[in-house]
């Protein structure tokens, strides 16, 4: 299978260039992930992100054939050879396929991402009925790999000022939670020009999603709030 | 190489559940702590735990500590240390209350309370029949644990070291534990961190084996760590083989499949686990199911071609109950095993998945070794929680659900324990002059040698070597020959050269520091497992098939020096419960 890769070291490389690997799989190989360490085993120097290889930790996210996704969860006989790597795009390289999240992490920290209830805590658990925790399904699955908001032109633009979709998935995951209390502070911090109102529901976030979770919905059902609020 | 040196209250090792747990501990009674993890901290493998948390909470119908207690002792087959079971079991439920109050995304029923779902091992009434007290979120409880663990953290302002790998312990002429030597992996500088209090949270080391559940990450670094520091490793022969990973993936499939109503199948159709447990039937103990499984394959029952695994059916669950209960699995099924579960069974063989073994630990998370105050003697300003630590709640074999429930539990009390010892220890200890120099001659080795091993092909043979001469059923003369071998490649793992000397991101020479951190593990498991002339929960000796008690109701412990073995007592005694005596183990 033929692989070109993006490759860049900072200490000897002036610029990214492009390198092609052949390699020869086994009948086990069946993802991205599986030829990448077979890459690797030829050529030690090649260097990216990986744990889980089974799409839940959010590590081996690249851009694969130009589309952004899991190198784990992604099927070696669906790809055209021969497959070009690269990194997330939007985020500063670092080395090789790993970027820098450090703006990624900033937006998704920027939200509160936890759960905010002011009460004292009752000696047992919160109720919540199950309709009410069905609302959080599509929200608290995000593994925080990144592919949607490196593959947003709104994120491109402005990563320090738009929270992107990844971030605002969660900000609707706690305002949907109905055991959290701060839905107005939430709605607060997102009314302004760029933190919310950069998407423009171009939807790249949704169709990359490995989890197939829906961003654009998210954001829309935030929107809605606020209009709402107005009204 | 020059080396800087940090200072803080506490350091955590590691930031999975059990790290996180500590850390939100430490940081929110305001101590200077540093948490450092190989990967961001939702990226840790308790991301994958999928089934749910035990507890007794007795929403679904009555429950009580006791109970869960007693399914633990049994599952352990009687090796786990009663004080610790019973500390495990009487703290879980107010664990899993926290829990919900961060924020965690349980499944509920309809009175608002938090679903929990059966599984393996789990029985009322002391074995009498099956109980529901997994609490779950779907099949994601270790995404929706750990995501919310580290909001949590985040709230706190827990200070975290991103991308940052522990290389060695640091310790003084008497033993006392300073602190870690560690390598900052963008840059690939080496640095000391001191501390007060050192907290090892690094999890399990599954990947010493070629078909593992485990993530790439699993290298049991805490474990290398600890044995080069002279510690000894306890219980190491004991290795659960999961009963359910994907044939030839090697991913996780839930036991909450079982738990949900899905069983087993051979190539006939027969539901065999009746024949082997017939009153847990597919809900028996994990070591009792693997060993099923692969007796079923071993007597030429198996399906498939090569008639090489067996199956799982769940498509009479419906389409509704896989999708609200077990959508993950779905996803996993279609992925990995090219079926959807809904209409076909998914292929499954018993996979290695969870260490009960470990650094040697109390219930309050201090690491404990033979020494001047006896077997159980404290080393200062060391601490372990989680999988890489055996308290031991596991003993022999783990109950599905209690890796969850020990990840917080232990991580609370090894925090709080760790937040007494810092109030009582106000100074950081004078560092030794040559602190650091042991790491940074290994690091300097590497990055020299010419004409090495290539640590791909040495870390294979290892896999190749624990997988077929340590596996479900084990025999005198493959173990007898797999302690030769694993001696042999633990002498070329000495030897390894790496390509790459760069500084950036140089994951050729951190695979290699891994795989030093593996090999120790690999090495202890292939001899404590020789030595052990017995079957007890997951070791399952052919020439030794009936448990002995007598002459090794006893704790393995192995020291890297010399490679020998040593033995500790089982504390039979609980805290406050009646003893559980070793019995006969049926379900």
């Amino acid at each position: 299978m033929k692989i070109r890769i993006q490759r860049y070291d900072p200490d000897h490389d002036a610029k990214p260039y492009m390198k092609e690997y052949d390699v020869q799989l086994e009948p086990s190989d069946r993802m991205l992930l599986d030829a990448l360490v077979r890459v690797k085993e030829m050529d030690d120097s090649f260097s990216f992100r990986r744990s889980c290889r089974e799409g839940v930790c959010g590590s081996d996210a690249m851009n694969i054939n130009g589309k952004n996704g899991l190198a784990c969860v992604t099927k070696v006989a669906d790809l055209k050879e021969p497959v070009e790597l690269r990194p997330l795009p939007g985020l500063p390289v670092i080395r090789d396929l790993y970027v820098d999240m450090s703006q990624f992490f900033k937006q998704y920290h920027s939200i509160k991402p936890y759960l905010i209830n002011n009460d004292p805590a009752p000696q047992l658990e919160r109720l919540q009925s199950p309709e009410d925790r069905a609302e959080l399904d599509g929200l608290y699955e995000c593994i925080l790999c990144a592919c949607c908001s490196t593959s947003c032109p709104s994120f491109w633009w402005n990563p320090d000022k738009f929270v992107g979709p990844a971030g605002l998935l969660q900000a609707y995951r706690f305002i949907a939670d109905t055991r959290d209390q701060a839905t107005e502070a939430r709605l607060d911090d997102l009314e302004d020009p760029y933190r919310l109102f950069r998407c423009h529901t171009i939807m790249n976030c949704v169709d990359v999603c490995p989890k197939s979770l829906n961003p654009t919905k998210a954001i829309g059902k935030i929107k809605d709030l606020m209009l709402k609020r107005v009204v | 190489m020059a080396i800087s040196r940090r200072q803080y209250d506490a350091v955590v090792v590691g930031a999975g559940g059990a790290g996180l747990r500590a850390a939100l501990q430490l940081a929110e009674a305001g101590l200077k702590v540093a948490v450092l993890s190989k990967v961001f901290p939702t990226r840790s493998h308790t991301v994958a735990a999928q089934g749910g948390i035990g507890a007794a909470l007795g929403n679904m119908g009555e429950d009580s500590w006791l109970w869960h207690m007693y399914d633990t002792v049994k599952g352990s087959d009687y090796l786990g240390d009663q004080d610790a079971i019973e500390f495990l079991c009487r703290e879980a439920p107010q664990a899993i209350i926290e829990l919900e109050h961060f924020g965690m995304p349980f499944d509920r029923n309809d009175d608002g309370t938090i679903y929990q779902r059966p599984f393996g091992g789990h029985s009322s009434n002391f074995g009498e029949k099956p109980v529901q007290r997994s609490c779950c979120a779907a099949d994601r409880s270790g995404h929706a644990m750990l995501h919310t663990l580290y909001q949590r953290n985040v709230r706190a302002n827990t200070q975290f070291y991103v991308e940052w790998m522990a290389l060695d312990l640091v310790r003084d002429a008497h033993g006392n534990v300073l602190g870690v030597t560690a390598m900052e992996m963008e840059t690939g500088e080496i640095s000391i961190l001191q501390a007060r209090a050192t907290l090892f949270a690094t999890g399990g080391a599954g990947r010493i084996y070629a078909s593992t559940t485990n993530a790439f990450i699993n290298t049991g670094d805490g474990l290398g760590i600890a044995a080069r520091a002279g510690l000894p490793l306890e219980d190491m022969e004991f290795w659960q083989f999961h009963p359910t990973g994907v044939a030839g993936a090697g991913v996780l499939i839930t036991e909450g499949v079982r738990g949900e109503g899905g069983y087993l199948l051979n190539k006939d159709g027969e539901r065999f686990m009746e024949r082997y447990a017939p009153n847990m039937k597919d809900l028996a103990s994990r070591d009792v199911v693997a060993r099923a499984m692969a007796t079923e394959i071993k007597e030429g029952r198996g399906a498939g071609k090569e008639a090489d695994h067996v199956l799982l059916k769940l498509d009479h669950l419906g389409l509704e109950t896989i999708e609200k209960r077990l959508p993950g699995i779905r996803e996993i099924a279609r992925k990995f095993a090219n079926v959807d579960p809904v209409r076909d069974p998914i292929p499954v063989v018993p996979t290695v998945h969870y260490q009960m073994g470990g650094i040697p630990t109390n219930y309050y998370g201090e690491v404990v070794v033979p020494g001047a105050d006896g077997p159980n003697t404290i080393v200062s300003g060391f601490y372990a929680a989680g999988e890489v630590a055996c308290a031991s709640v596991h003993g022999a074999n783990r109950l599905g659900t209690n890796s969850l429930t020990d990840l917080v539990v232990f991580g609370k009390a090894t925090g709080n324990r760790v937040i007494e010892f810092l109030k009582k220890n106000p100074g950081q200890r004078a560092l030794p002059a040559d602190a650091g120099d042991d790491t940074l001659a290994r690091i300097n080795r590497l990055d020299t040698r010419k004409g090495g091993e290539d640590p791909a092909q040495v870390a294979r043979d290892m896999r190749r070597t624990m997988q077929f001469h340590c596996g479900v059923f084990r025999f005198p003369d493959t173990l007898t020959e797999g302690v030769a071998k694993i001696r042999e490649v633990y002498e070329r793992a000495q030897n390894l050269e790496i390509k790459d000397k760069s500084r950036v991101f140089n994951t050729a020479r951190i695979e290699a520091l891994e795989l030093l951190n593996l090999i120790e593990v690999a090495r202890a498991t292939m001899v404590s497992a020789e030595a052990r002339k017995e079957s007890r929960g997951a070791h399952d000796r052919a020439d030794f098939h009936e448990r002995n008690d007598v002459e090794w109701l006893k704790h393995s412990l192995w020291y890297r020096e010399g490679d020998r073995l040593d033995y500790k007592g089982v504390t039979l005694k609980p805290l406050t419960a009646e003893s559980f005596e070793p019995k006969a183990r049926v379900y």
